[in-house]
């Protein structure tokens, strides 16, 4: 039910301060600086609070946003964070990464008249300002209840189930392939979207409350689920998309060809942008081209950027079609990344050296609506032309990671590589194992990872509690 | 963290490490590796596994002292740590009854031809080994090897023990064998692995290789160790690190390698110490 709008709202959203552009656009800060308490406080008094909160409905993980809205307008931002901190353990991160527009800030009352309250702001203020204090609030955690959990990935997913499950009482242990827990947040998002000191702290939280955390770690290679199954009362797996999709055309073996997972990782996971300092070696490049219109695909185009390249995007359909989030588009357009829409690659053009010189690409205009509801892009025969472009980023998408998949007997695998897991619980069709995230979906957001950790978080305390009834 | 029982140079610029990590120790097969980073934010290292014990959970790799991430290796002691050993990675080397196997080892390939070598010796296998290196005194691991193999084999490039010639003159050494090979492995540099499998193509022996690509996280995810196999692309960490060496578009492979040379280089020029 939408609320009626009374006459005489404030329907001003406050903005939020950002990094200049021409500054930004070299260097690797975060670019957006976070609402102060004065600007959240006027932000959060828009709210008209209502009786049946849109906001809430569409919030994958449920969180009480009037509640900790209306405690941001009071001044007490304590209880803001324990309102918010009850159902979302990483709130610094999703009130940075959330797709707020489709979700909750889709769902306010005042979104009609364009001056929905600004949803992911606040959270991410509430988030920030508790940091900022001395001390961590610790909520309180049951009584320990002597049943042990293993975690499989420690991304989004991961993290979530295993911030419910300590506080009710369980032993949890998050083990995580990569040497730095954290998953796509700290591989994949860039620092100046989601700086990892943000990262580290939400995930020093966790540490706080009692979760275990076990790195350089592969479930699947250095110990299978089975064996896990020995030790823990319930495996959950949140193992990811990890396995990145080259568009397909020739000359993607060419040196300078990346896919958006390794050039992200270098840069990100390994800290490539401060090389020689850090030893992972990065390439500078002249000129990027990134393959995609995703947020991937946005996050690769502005990290180029910042590598000092003319950088451009290629999308085989128009502007409208673009599953980015607005925002970032924006963001990358004001940064200077050029867009080349209707555009498809058909080709990389190598040197005598086997280094990429260049993109052979077609002309694309969009036909009838296909399966996605997204007019289908056509190529225009003869249209092709060349583009020159020293390094080329695949950023169209990743399958499941099928480590786990292939090394667990009895658990159930979908067509694309993906565990098969109830969508209410996560169960999978292997006794005492669940999963959720992209492992089971495909490559989504972070959101939605954490929101199928929570419910799957739930399944899990039912099944410990009352093991007898399964 | 993990413990480094011990850290020594072999011979010149190869050194082997053992380290203190059980859990690889206990899931460890032939042909699989592991990565090694010797410091915070320190660079992923892919190594072969040479060696491992279940019951003391240590293991060994060999490595080379080629660039800064390896140099800094190279200067650990025992006692200290490793922030990351993280393993084992990547596919086992099929290992089955062939008959006679012929495992030609060159550089660090000396230490990981020798898990190979002793699995295809349990599986019942004769057993020939073939340690190439430039001169007699860049050999090592003989008594290791020589206790799993049938017969061992010197190659130097300038005759100082055994064999005069490298690994081009492997067709001459297979037709001078008094024994028919079923199958050669071949473990070293990419060049090794290429020129070896040259020679046995025309001889059709079927002949394995564990390719050297340039990884980061090893599981899948980031695809910098792309290789055409067989006019297919494949990835070395998940799909290898073994494949049919005459199937190997070599030359992509060496080009490939080369992506970081000047960065490399670069980053060994700093006078920052190690």
């Amino acid at each position: 039910m939408e609320q009626p709008v009374k006459k005489g709202l404030d329907l001003n959203r406050r903005p939020m301060p950002k990094q200049p552009v021409e500054v930004r656009r070299r260097n690797f800060e975060e670019v957006a600086l976070g609402y102060d308490a004065k600007l959240a406080m006027e932000e959060a008094s828009r709210c008209i609070q209502c009786k049946k909160p849109g906001c809430v409905e569409k919030c994958p993980v449920e969180v009480d946003i009037p509640g900790f809205i209306q405690a941001i307008a009071e001044g007490d931002f304590e209880r803001g964070v324990r309102i918010l901190k009850a159902k979302n353990s990483l709130p610094s991160v999703c009130g940075r990464v959330c797709p707020q527009e489709t979700q909750c800030e889709g769902g306010c009352a005042l979104h009609r008249k364009a001056g929905q309250i600004a949803i992911g702001r606040l959270e991410r203020f509430l988030g920030d300002w508790e940091a900022a204090q001395p001390d961590f609030m610790l909520p309180e955690v049951a009584p320990p209840t002597g049943k042990r959990v293993a975690v499989v990935g420690g991304g989004p997913a991961g993290l979530t189930v295993a911030g419910d499950l300590v506080k009710l009482g369980h032993e949890v242990t998050i083990f995580e392939a990569l040497h730095k827990v954290g998953g796509v947040l700290v591989y994949g998002i860039p620092e100046f979207r989601l700086p990892k000191r943000i990262v580290e702290r939400e995930v020093e939280y966790l540490r706080r409350l009692g979760v275990k955390m076990v790195t350089n770690y592969v479930v699947g290679k250095t110990r299978t689920v089975d064996s896990l199954l020995e030790e823990y009362d319930a495996v959950f797996v949140g193992s990811g998309a990890g396995l990145p999709w080259f568009s397909e055309m020739p000359g993607n073996n060419l040196n300078g060809v990346y896919s958006a997972n390794e050039y992200l990782t270098r840069i990100n996971l390994m800290r490539g942008y401060t090389f020689p300092l850090a030893p992972t070696p990065v390439k500078r490049h002249v000129r990027v081209a990134v393959i995609g219109g995703g947020n991937v695909a946005m996050d690769c185009a502005r990290t180029a950027l910042r590598m000092g390249a003319e950088t451009t995007i290629l999308y085989r359909r128009s502007r409208e079609e673009m599953p980015a989030r607005l925002e970032e588009i924006e963001n990358a357009e004001e940064e200077g990344v050029i867009f080349r829409y209707l555009t498809l690659p058909v080709r990389c053009i190598g040197d005598e050296r086997g280094w990429v010189k260049g993109l052979e690409c077609i002309r694309m205009e969009l036909g009838e609506p296909d399966a996605s509801g997204r007019r289908s892009p056509l190529p225009v025969p003869g249209s092709e032309f060349f583009l020159p472009f020293d390094a080329v980023i695949h950023a169209i998408g990743n399958s499941p990671n099928p480590l786990i998949p292939q090394t667990t007997p009895g658990i159930e695998i979908g067509r694309k590589g993906n565990i098969v897991a109830d969508p209410q619980t996560g169960k999978t069709t292997k006794p005492r194992v669940w999963a959720g995230g992209d492992v089971v979906t495909g490559a989504a957001t972070v959101i939605l990872a954490m929101g199928a950790g929570r419910r799957a978080a739930r399944s899990i305390h039912e099944y410990l509690t009352n093991p007898g009834e399964w | 963290m993990f413990e480094i029982i011990e850290n020594r140079m072999l011979v010149p610029n190869v050194h082997e490490m053992t380290v203190h990590a059980p859990d690889v120790a206990k899931s460890a097969l032939p042909g699989q590796f592991v990565i090694f980073r010797s410091e915070e934010e320190g660079e992923r290292i892919p190594l072969s596994l040479a060696d491992w014990d279940v019951e003391s959970g240590i293991i060994t790799v060999v490595y080379l002292n080629v660039g800064r991430s390896t140099a800094k290796l190279a200067t650990l002691k025992a006692g200290q740590a490793l922030p990351t050993v993280v393993g084992p990675l990547g596919n086992p080397m099929e290992i089955d009854y062939y008959g006679a196997v012929l495992c030609v080892g060159g550089c660090y390939g000396i230490a990981s031809i020798y898990p190979i070598a002793r699995a295809l010796k349990e599986a019942g296998n004769k057993v020939v080994c073939v340690l190439e290196a430039r001169s007699s005194f860049l050999l090592y691991w003989q008594e290791k090897l020589s206790a799993v193999a049938d017969r061992l084999i010197y190659l130097t490039r300038d005759g100082s023990r055994g064999k005069r010639g490298h690994v081009g003159n492997l067709a001459e050494i297979l037709h001078a064998l008094p024994m028919r090979i079923d199958r050669v492995i071949l473990n070293g540099c990419n060049y090794l692995m290429m020129r070896g499998s040259q020679e046995t193509l025309p001889l059709k022996i079927k002949t394995m290789v564990t390719l050297n690509t340039l990884m980061i996280d090893g599981t899948g995810m980031c695809g910098v160790c792309r290789v055409t196999v067989n006019s297919e692309t494949k990835f070395a960490c998940v799909d290898g690190p073994h494949f049919d060496g005459h199937q190997v578009d070599w030359a992509e492979l060496t080009q490939r390698r080369k992506a970081y040379l000047q960065e490399e280089i670069l980053a060994l020029r700093t006078t920052r110490p190690l």
